[in-house]
């Protein structure tokens, strides 16, 4: 089994829906240890993504091709510290995904395209209190997954399922990246914003895919 | 929320609007991507300058395009950075041949888009250089945190960086002047209330009556300790002594004393701070000889100040008294 174009179609969109439905929650999060606009910010770059979705004639021969229109649109809309982050990740899975099927080495080397631009990009490491730590227990999954023969649908789901242990992990970790580094002690018992949002859309990745 | 907005998703673009169409002999508005230059354009044969950031500090950076400071200024979404695509043309309109250099505060999102917009506008053949501002002595060090919060010596940054260009330095030189600045320039700042993004509804955080915030930086974001409100005369104390340490200030050294308000503090207690400012630095033999007090890097609506204080020497001196025109600073 494989995923093709249409999947990852569905994954955007899937995203859009996903990033619009918490936006709100997103924004209270970031609000808490930061400055309060993560959930607006997505929401805008997603609806720009869809926007550009729908402006297409036909859909793109590779699934890179829809990853990269992502990576673009979100680094022009988004600003901040999420629109290079997850432009950069979107942008090294596109080079990563220049084919028109996945199969599981194919989603890990997905996923692990993009966090390795999250980490160049954002000089960020596991434990620092950011997306990192969603992307990377995500990562780690699905090669496990992928080793063990998972399907690509069960290497996505594998993926979601730690993202979200990854992001809850946060909870307890002090800041020492990003806005709510400046909080110190302060920043302990709140969920990361980058982390749950990388958490929504891994879950709307392995959605898309079921 | 009560603001004099539309739809807070148009608040920016709308700003923007009535800013160009009231500055039109100093500013001109690019509206798609959003950026400001001065009216004229680049000044050929003259290093240009950039700064950006998100919007919501008015008047930094737009009230600073003009004669004698930026030649381009990029706002953001309200406290969000701008975009590589509104950066990298930005940074080519204000080139004037001589190449350009842009001013980027110390926050994580501000750094990363003016990294990728730099590398944009390379790729079209424009020389850029970049200075990062990191003037917040409330952020302790870079071990544990991103590192030293931007803030109001920004504008300090602006001002003498563009007179060194106004009058004829190369990019090495203008940069130069500007990292000479940037090292030795500190700031803390308190805030009495917060603010509320106008997208986000609510304030940004919650304090409450008799509590302030001590070392806040300039996007709402809570400050490093709370505290219960004390008088003016110790708030000012507790901002001015960890700025002086820092900088090493001692007898006999000559500086540039800025009060800067938040937005929602009036000038007459801005001028209180000041007044205490002054007498400290007096104390201990630091002789104030040029001075700032109002609203110049500021948070929306937020109660509070920040206390900035620039080591001088006699080419900063000369650099912050060249005149300058902008909407938002001119003599």
């Amino acid at each position: 089994m494989t995923l093709d174009v249409a999947w990852a179609v569905d994954w955007v969109r899937a995203c859009a829906r996903t990033v619009a439905e918490h936006r709100d929650e997103l924004v209270e999060l970031d609000r808490q240890i930061g400055d309060g606009d993560h959930g607006e910010n997505l929401n805008r770059g997603f609806r720009a993504v869809v926007a550009k979705l729908d402006a297409l004639d036909a859909p793109p021969a590779q699934i890179g091709d829809v990853l990269k229109l992502v990576a673009t649109t979100l680094m022009s809309t988004v600003g901040g510290a999420a629109g290079p982050l997850y432009g950069t990740a979107f942008l090294r899975a596109s080079r990563a995904t220049a084919v028109s099927e996945l199969d599981s080495g194919g989603v890990v080397a997905l996923l692990e395209a993009a966090l390795e631009g999250i980490v160049v990009r954002g000089k960020a490491t596991t434990g620092e209190k950011t997306m990192v730590d969603a992307w990377t227990p995500a990562t780690e999954a699905a090669v496990a997954a992928a080793d063990g023969g998972a399907g690509p649908a069960d290497v996505l789901a594998a993926a979601a399922r730690a993202a979200t242990d990854g992001a809850q992990a946060t909870i307890p970790l002090v800041a020492t990246k990003g806005r709510a580094s400046y909080l110190g002690e302060r920043s302990a018992g709140h969920l990361d914003p980058g982390a749950r949002s990388t958490e929504l859309l891994l879950a709307a990745a392995a959605q898309a895919a079921a | 929320m009560k603001k004099l907005i539309n739809d807070p998703q148009d608040v920016v673009a709308e700003s923007l609007e009535g800013f160009a169409a009231a500055h039109a002999d100093l500013v001109a508005v690019h509206a798609d991507p959003p950026f400001v230059t001065r009216a004229g354009g680049a000044v050929p044969g003259k290093v240009g300058l950039v700064s950006g950031g998100g919007s919501g500090h008015e008047p930094l950076h737009a009230g600073f395009v003009g004669v004698g400071m930026l030649d381009a200024a990029v706002p953001g979404a309200v406290f969000t950075s701008p975009t590589p695509d509104q950066i990298a043309p930005a940074l080519q309109a204000a080139d004037g041949g001589k190449g350009v250099l842009a001013i980027v505060k110390n926050y994580t999102g501000d750094v990363l888009n003016f990294e990728t917009g730099a590398e944009l506008a390379e790729a079209d053949g424009v020389t850029v250089r970049s200075v990062v501002v990191d003037d917040d002595v409330a952020v302790e060090n870079s071990l544990y945190t991103a590192g030293r919060r931007g803030v109001a010596g920004t504008v300090c940054v602006e001002k003498i960086a563009g007179a060194a260009a106004e009058r004829g330095g190369d990019l090495d030189a203008v940069a130069a002047v500007a990292e000479r600045v940037i090292a030795n320039v500190r700031s803390m700042g308190v805030a009495l209330t917060a603010c509320t993004v106008p997208h986000a509804g609510r304030p940004s955080f919650d304090l409450p009556e008799d509590e302030i915030e001590i070392g806040i930086g300039i996007h709402g974001e809570p400050g490093r300790r709370r505290i219960p409100l004390a008088g003016a005369d110790e708030i000012t104390e507790m901002l001015l002594t960890p700025v002086v340490d820092d900088l090493g200030l001692s007898g006999g050294e000559q500086v540039l004393l800025f009060v800067n308000g938040m937005g929602g503090t009036p000038a007459s207690e801005l001028y209180v701070v000041y007044r205490r400012a002054r007498a400290l630095l007096s104390e201990r033999g630091v002789e104030v000889t040029r001075s700032l007090v109002g609203n110049y890097v500021t948070s929306l609506e937020m109660q509070g100040a920040s206390v900035t204080v620039l080591r001088l020497d006699d080419e900063l001196t000369a650099l912050w008294d060249a005149p300058v025109h902008t909407t938002a600073l001119r003599w």
